[in-house]
Parts: structure tokens; sequence; C-alpha cells
């Protein structure tokens, strides 16, 4: 398959939940350029109608259309798509029943806002089907169209829900073409060929929401993948510092030196109080980070440290986290 | 120029010691803290005498055991341990629960067991997105409508579009008025299958569309639903339209609830933009998790350059990497600064609070105490980029 080994090895459509605020679009988007890494073509789907990654690239608003987005190192191409429930809903009926002009006549009847707004059910398996579509879709010499989809998903408390489609059109259709349909979606979701990532941070609540999401979708019978540990901080005192710093024992006489010998003789008690309780905050924020990395250690998933990026995310840091997920196997 | 940025502060003291606020809405995209700020709010106004109850929507349980419940329920419980005259109480939107019992409230007991047993009822009811929204409105009108409490604090559903239960009412009635409802609802009144009585060319092309797109068995079970539900349907729609108007009311006033990072806040400016087009009450944004920098220390590069300074001379280690901490703090603050004067400078008059980052998780009432005082207290930030 591919010159380099790495942990998702046969694995196509990658799924990206995370809490919201925890970067699952940005992590989806780096992920998709990792992948993507060294001349292969992925797609980069988003079912929530944020516009979240022309954001992230910096272009216009995209239109449901699959779209060049990116250029990944080594060459490789990302494309993305922003899947709006109406038009695929549309593009649905005219795949499947060749119906295009019965589908406008449908959006004016009603039905369209029904299926989208009303029976959110139906809602998802309009966005699902679209995914795995791309994921299956072939060339005419039968190689895939796309290496890889990722899909950028919503987030964890609604994940299972999302991807287990079939259960919840199964109360509404047990047979005809929709569930034919969700069926269909549910080969390619539970299939070796998916695995669905957990975005976090090392913040309680987050983590909490990565191993509830992780045990619902193993109840279900899903494929759990990776978990990537969002916006780590770099350590910036030694352990004995962090110690001294949480306990309230660091030296200010010392400190106060230093600050003279550094020159910064203005106010100096004052600084040094001031950086004291500074690195008291750090130090637990530290520990608290320690604790929530101890928990999911606990978990079997490989897992993925990408740094905090000091400026915020841009295109540059897109293709530093790109590279992170790649140097530690991700892709 | 600077100048020009510093917008109002948001009293939020002032705001809950009001009599005349009556419901405060949070809202914001997900993993702001809005439910954190929501439950300290509640908190802070409850022992500032008011009777407050708060009404989530999160299911995490954190939140609750915060309160010193286990869970939370569809049912207002009365926190222990607030300190003062007035009282909290606490609940969480169970949708399904509030879903039936409107169904229960609203029709006779036979119609409403054929409602409650119609799996397409069950899909609509218990799925995550759209009838939250609804049933969020739903509750909110119930608890004013009860007049049990002076102020309500609600945090807003975590839909891809937070404030997708302001388009709860409308939404509902575009599909009422819908050509597809009259359709469904006609051959259901007169007692016939779909399709037999009314076979006018344009009906028949429908149905037959409608079957081979959602198929035989779920076309029928929508229209035993419509027909079973059409009587309430109506009742729906005034609630959520009076609702709606209740918001829109001087008792009413929405908090936008932000992170300082890029995408909540143009969030949270989209809210804003929302809310003014809706003519709703905006009382302000909070800003959480901002750094803060003690004035008078030492700037980034000044920071920076003495740790470099200690650390070429091999002295003051610990010294020099406080500096670097302090260093990167700086830097921190100042790039929220500017993403906070980008946000005012497109909405001037919003009036601020900012909220210090807490180090640690909110654990129990003094946690949510605290993250209140610090509400209350919002001295905007000196800019941490001078000089």
């Amino acid at each position: 398959m591919s010159a380099r080994d790495t942990d998702w090895d046969g694995v196509r459509l990658h799924v990206v939940t995370g809490k919201g605020g925890t970067g699952k679009t940005t992590v989806a988007a780096a992920l998709a350029l990792a992948l993507a890494a060294g001349g292969r073509k992925v797609l980069l789907v988003e079912v929530e109608g944020r516009q979240g990654i022309a954001q992230l690239f910096d272009c216009p608003p995209l239109p449901y259309e699959e779209r060049k987005v990116a250029v990944a190192p080594d060459g490789g191409d990302v494309y993305a798509l922003a899947v709006d429930t109406e038009e695929a809903l549309i593009e649905y009926l005219e795949m499947f029943y060749n119906l295009k002009r019965a589908g406008k006549a449908m959006t004016k009847l009603g039905v369209v806002d029904f299926v989208t707004a009303i029976a959110p059910g139906l809602r998802d398996v309009i966005l699902t089907g679209k995914t795995s579509e791309a994921v299956r879709r072939k060339n005419p010499d039968d190689s895939f169209v796309y290496d890889a989809v990722v899909m950028d998903a919503p987030p964890t408390g609604r994940i299972a829900k999302f991807l287990n489609v079939n259960s919840e059109v199964s109360g509404l259709a047990k047979v005809g073409p929709i569930r034919n349909h969700a069926d269909t979606v549910m080969r390619v979701v539970r299939s070796p060929e998916t695995a669905v990532h957990f975005v976090t941070l090392l913040e309680e609540m987050p983590v909490q929401e990565t191993l509830d999401g992780i045990a619902e979708l193993t109840e279900i019978g899903l494929p759990t993948g990776g978990i990537m540990i969002n916006m780590v901080h770099a350590p910036m005192l030694s352990p004995e510092d962090l110690a001294a710093a949480q306990a309230g024992e660091l030296d200010v006489a010392e400190i106060v030196r230093g600050l003279k010998a550094a020159g910064l003789e203005h106010d100096v008690e004052e600084t040094a109080r001031a950086l004291v309780a500074e690195a008291a905050e750090h130090a637990r924020h530290t520990a608290m980070e320690a604790r929530e990395r101890e928990r999911l250690a606990e978990l079997p998933h490989p897992q993925y440290v990408l740094p905090l990026l000091p400026d915020g995310v841009d295109l540059a840091g897109l293709y530093e986290l790109a590279e992170t997920l790649r140097e530690q196997g991700a892709a | 120029m600077s100048a020009l940025r510093t917008p109002p502060v948001l009293d939020v003291d002032a705001l809950i010691d009001d009599p005349r606020t009556k419901i405060i809405v949070c809202c914001g995209s997900g993993g702001v803290g809005k439910t954190t700020t929501a439950a300290a709010l509640g908190l802070r106004a409850a022992e500032r005498g008011r009777d407050v109850v708060v009404l989530t929507v999160d299911p995490a349980k954190r939140l609750a055991q915060s309160m010193g419940l286990t869970e939370l329920d569809n049912n207002p419980r009365r926190i222990d341990g607030i300190e003062g005259d007035g009282e909290l109480h606490a609940m969480m939107l169970d949708m399904k629960r509030t879903f039936d019992e409107i169904v229960e409230a609203h029709s006779d007991p036979d119609r409403a067991k054929q409602i409650l047993a119609n799996p397409f009822y069950q899909s609509l009811s218990s799925s995550l997105s759209g009838t939250q929204e609804y049933m969020a409105m739903e509750k909110l009108g119930q608890l004013h409508r009860s007049g049990a409490w002076d102020l309500i604090v609600v945090d807003t559903p975590p839909s891809r579009n937070a404030l997708d239960f302001l388009d709860a009412p409308e939404r509902m009635g575009r599909f009422l008025d819908s050509r597809l409802m009259k359709m469904l609802s006609a051959p259901a009144r007169t007692g016939g299958r779909i399709g037999v009585k009314m076979l006018t060319a344009g009906f028949g092309m429908f149905t037959n569309v409608l079957n081979k797109v959602i198929g035989v068995q779920l076309l029928r079970d929508v229209q035993t639903f419509v027909a079973a539900f059409e009587t309430m349907f109506g009742g729906f729609r005034e609630r959520a339209e009076k609702t709606y108007r209740l918001l829109q009311t001087p008792g009413t006033a929405f908090l936008v609830v932000a992170a300082p990072e890029p995408d909540a806040l143009r969030e949270a400016s989209y809210f804003v933009e929302r809310l003014a087009g809706e003519r709703m009450p905006l009382a302000g944004l909070i800003v959480n998790r901002v750094h803060r920098v003690a004035p008078g220390t030492p700037t980034a590069a000044r920071s920076q350059a003495a740790a470099e300074t200690l650390e070429e001379r091999g002295e003051h280690p610990l010294t020099a990497a406080l500096l670097r901490l302090h260093a990167d703090r700086r830097n921190r603050a100042a790039r929220e600064d500017r993403l906070r004067e980008h946000f005012t400078s497109a909405h001037p008059t919003v009036p601020v609070a900012a909220v210090p980052a807490q180090p640690e998780d909110v654990h129990d009432l003094d946690g949510l105490r605290r993250v209140g005082a610090d509400l209350a207290a919002n001295v905007t930030p000196p800019p941490a980029r001078s000089a």
C-alpha cells in the first residue's frame, strides 16, 4: 500500500469527532493533509454547514462541490466538500430515482424542509450517505477516486447517533429505499476501512466525553480509531519547580536576585510575586493535564499529541500539525 | 485608536439584581463554558436574594455534581448550600419527556396513547437536533407561565446553529402551512388512503415520488401521526410564538458567551447580529478563559531577552524559566486582546465582561461562586501589549 507503515493502513474513511472547542475541524484538516502527503488524493468532508474548512484553508465559502483546497507536502491533493443537506437530498433523488425535476417540486411542496428539519434521522442518512458514496466512488479503471476520505463529523455527544443511521431509521423505515440506503451506509461505517478518531484536550470534560463516546461506539459495534490530544502545552518548568510552585514554596528571594541580575530592577519585588503567582497557576494546570493524561492512558487506543500553536491556527500551523501527525504514525 | 475600541463594561450584578430581569439566555458555540456561566450566574443571583431556576440542556453530570446533585432531570430540583435569602433550583431538559408531557396534556388519553406509540413520533421526539430547540422553547415558556421563579437562566442547546431555537416557531409555521401537510392530512381526514380520492395529476405524481423515496410504510406512519397530532399543532405554534415574543421583551437579557478564540468570537459576532435582526435584547458578551497579566510586569520582549541573558550566563535558571513562562502568557494575552478588539470594532456598543481562565475545572458550589465573582468583578484587563 503506502511506502511507510502507519497506524491506519487500510482505513479509507477517517471520521473525526470531538467535544466543541477541542479543535476537531482543525485536526480533521491536518489529518487530511497528512494523509495526502506523498501524492495521494484525499477528500475532506464537512457536514455541519459551518464553513470551518474554508476558513482554515483561507478560501471562499465552499459550494456543494468537491474542490481542491490544498496541496500536500511531496505532492498530493486535498479536496474539500461542504455537504449541504438540501442539495444532497436532491442529488440523492436524482441518483437513485432519476427524479431531478421531482426533487425541485418536492422542495416547493415542503418535503425537503420536512426531511432536513423535521426528521433529523433522515438528514443524517443523507449526510453519511454522501460521505460513504465518496468513499466507494471508483474511476473507470476500477481504482478508488479518493485514497482516503476524512469527515469533520458532529461533536462527540452526537456521534454515535449520527453514525448509527441504521437504528435511527429502523423505527422509521423497515423496508424501502431509505432502509436500503441506510444499510449501504452502515456497511461502509462498520467495515475495517473506517476509523472514528476522537479529538480531546487535557481537560476533565473533553476527556470524559471521549471516554463516554468510545464506550458508546464500542457498544454498538462501530470501529474506534485514535485519540488526538490537541493544544498540549509544552512543559515550561522542571518537575521540582512545578511541585514547589504548586506548594507555594518557590524561593522569592532567589527570583528577585535573578531579576536584578537580568537588569529588571523596576518594581522587582512585585514582579517576583507576579511571576510566582503565574507559576502556581501554571503548575495547577499542568497537574490537571497530567491527571487527564493518565485517564486517557488506560485506553488501548493509539494516542497522538498535538502542540498548542502559540499564534493560533493558520495555514502554516495546519501543515505543522499534519507533519506532527505523520511523525507519530497517524498517517 | 485603542480608546475607540474600549467596549462598555458589562455590569453583571446590576443585571441580575434588577427585578425587571426575568429571563437570562446564555448562547454561544459549543465548548466555551456556556453551561458553567449559566450555573454561576444563577447561583450568584440566588445568593443575592432572587428565586432562580437554571434550565440547562447540557447532560454533563459534572454540572449537576458541582451543585450537589447526582443527576439533573426534567423537574427543577432545589440546590442546597445557598448562602443568603434567595433560592436556586436547577433542571436539565429531557426533550422526549417534555414532548410526551405536552402530548398527554393536550389530547385525550386514547389519542395520546396512539401518538406516543407511533414510530414516527418516537423518532421525532428522541432525535437530538431540531426537536431539542422546540422543547427548550416549550420548557422556557412553561417555567415562565408557572410564575414560580422570578429569574430563569437558560443555556441554549448546543446545536450546529446555536440560535436555531429562535427559528423554531417560524419553522413550525412553515412546515404546518406547507402543501405537504395539507396533502398528508387531507386524505386522512376523509378517512381514505392517500391518493385514492384525490387523484389529480399533480397529487398522483407527488405521492408516487414520496412513496418511492420514503417508502409506503413510513408514509403511512407520518400520515397517522399528522392526523392524530393535527389538533395539537396549532397550540404548539401559538406557544412557540408567545415564547418568541416573550424573548423580545425588556425583561429578557441575552448574554453571548465566547472564548478568546477566532472561531468562538466569529460565532459570537454572528449571534450578536442575528439577535439584533430579531430585535432580541442583548445584554452583552462574556468572554471566558481570558489570560491576564499583572500590570507593571515586564513585557514579553523584555522577559524573553532577560531570560536569554540569564541562560547565556548560566545563572538563575528558575528566574529564567519563570520569565519564559511570563513571556508566553503575555503573548497569549496580547493575542486574546487583539481578538476581542476585533469584535469590539465590529460591535462597539456591546458591553463586554472578561472572565479569567480557571486553572482547574469547576467542581463544586465554591467553584461556581468564584466564577460568578469573576463575572461580576469584570475588571477589563489593561491591554497586554502596551510598550
